[in-house]
């Protein structure tokens, strides 16, 4: 279990970001993602590897002002 | 051609515009192009995870528009600071619109924070662009803290009560050595006119078009507005009298 964007979320044991974006259907190129409140340069996405109680937020650009 | 250069770029719209609240995705880009904006603003938030809903970035061109990652809804530095850097990561460009909320209600910027998160920002190579209150002390702060451009509010954010405080933003332009953007309180296009006309570089606004009835016909006339202010300040207005001065000659008047 992690914590994703602010809610629990069941992943059967350590996955790599990359995966974890591949998983949600998310285009890597469109987000940011701070792991465990670190932000990650997206280069670094297969190589960091996300683990049981980790939190993750993944972010984008939605409409503002 | 008139243009303006913020951190060393530079655009020949004065003219900035969001992409919050509009009804759809496509009378968002058709108000985009009409308002002939060359730089947008976005909000930085959580992915939608259940992915039923688009992506703003499927409907901005970004080979023809420079998008700039706003702070907007953080209300201490910290939180303003790790979404910039949040932005950064996602846009992969270091410009920031610096928002940090001191009161809910009138959605006015708490001082103090703004410049700590200007401070830290600037730090870290950010070009910061903040919303800031129409305080020409503050606005002067601001500059010295680095910001690339200051962006005094005309009013309250979404209000579109026209600027509130016109000779404010006239001793801002008057001081400042970097842009002067007026952001936020823009109703209608005479209040971009006029923002325009106190000297202000550029003006940037969302809900005025976003929320019109004709959102496209107001991009528009927000386009014609800015050029108009910007041309009438360029031009020189007249003096304010008093009294009628007559425009046509007093001389050889029929039956006199």
């Amino acid at each position: 279990m992690i914590k994703l964007n602010g809610d629990p979320y069941e992943v059967a044991g350590p996955l790599t970001v990359a995966e974890l974006l591949a998983r949600l259907d998310i285009d890597s190129r469109r987000v940011a993602v701070e792991h465990n409140l670190a932000i990650l340069k997206r280069d670094t996405f297969d190589r960091t590897t996300i683990a049981d109680g980790d939190e993750v937020e993944i972010v984008n650009f939605v409409g503002g002002g | 051609m008139d243009t303006f250069t913020i951190a060393g770029k530079t655009f020949s719209s004065r003219l900035i515009v969001g992409t919050g609240k509009y009804s759809s995705p496509a009378v968002m880009v058709q108000a985009h192009e009409a308002s002939g904006a060359e730089m947008i603003t976005v909000a930085v938030r959580r992915v939608n995870l259940d992915r039923t809903k688009e992506s703003l970035l499927d409907y901005i061109d970004t080979s023809k528009y420079f998008l700039l990652p706003n702070t907007a809804g953080c209300y201490t530095a910290d939180e303003a600071v790790r979404t910039a850097r949040l932005g950064r990561e996602v846009g992969l460009s270091n410009w920031v619109k610096l928002e940090v909320i001191g009161d809910e209600k009138t959605l006015f910027p708490d001082n103090e924070a703004l410049l700590e998160a200007t401070r830290v920002l600037v730090r870290e190579g950010f070009v910061v662009l903040p919303y800031t209150n129409d305080d020409p002390v503050v606005c002067r702060k601001l500059e010295e803290a680095g910001a690339a451009a200051v962006m005094p509010l005309g009013a309250p954010i979404g209000s579109g009560l026209g600027i509130q405080n016109t000779n404010n933003i006239r001793i801002i332009r008057e001081f400042a050595r970097v842009p002067v953007i007026v952001d936020a309180g823009v109703g209608t296009a005479s209040d971009a006119a006029l923002a325009m006309e106190l000297g202000a570089d550029g003006v940037l606004m969302n809900t005025a078009i976003a929320g019109a009835q004709a959102p496209i016909a107001m991009a528009e006339a927000m386009k014609l507005a800015v050029r108009a202010g910007r041309l009438a300040y360029l031009s020189g207005r007249i003096p304010r009298k008093m009294y009628a001065n007559a425009s046509s000659p007093v001389e050889g008047l029929v039956g006199r």
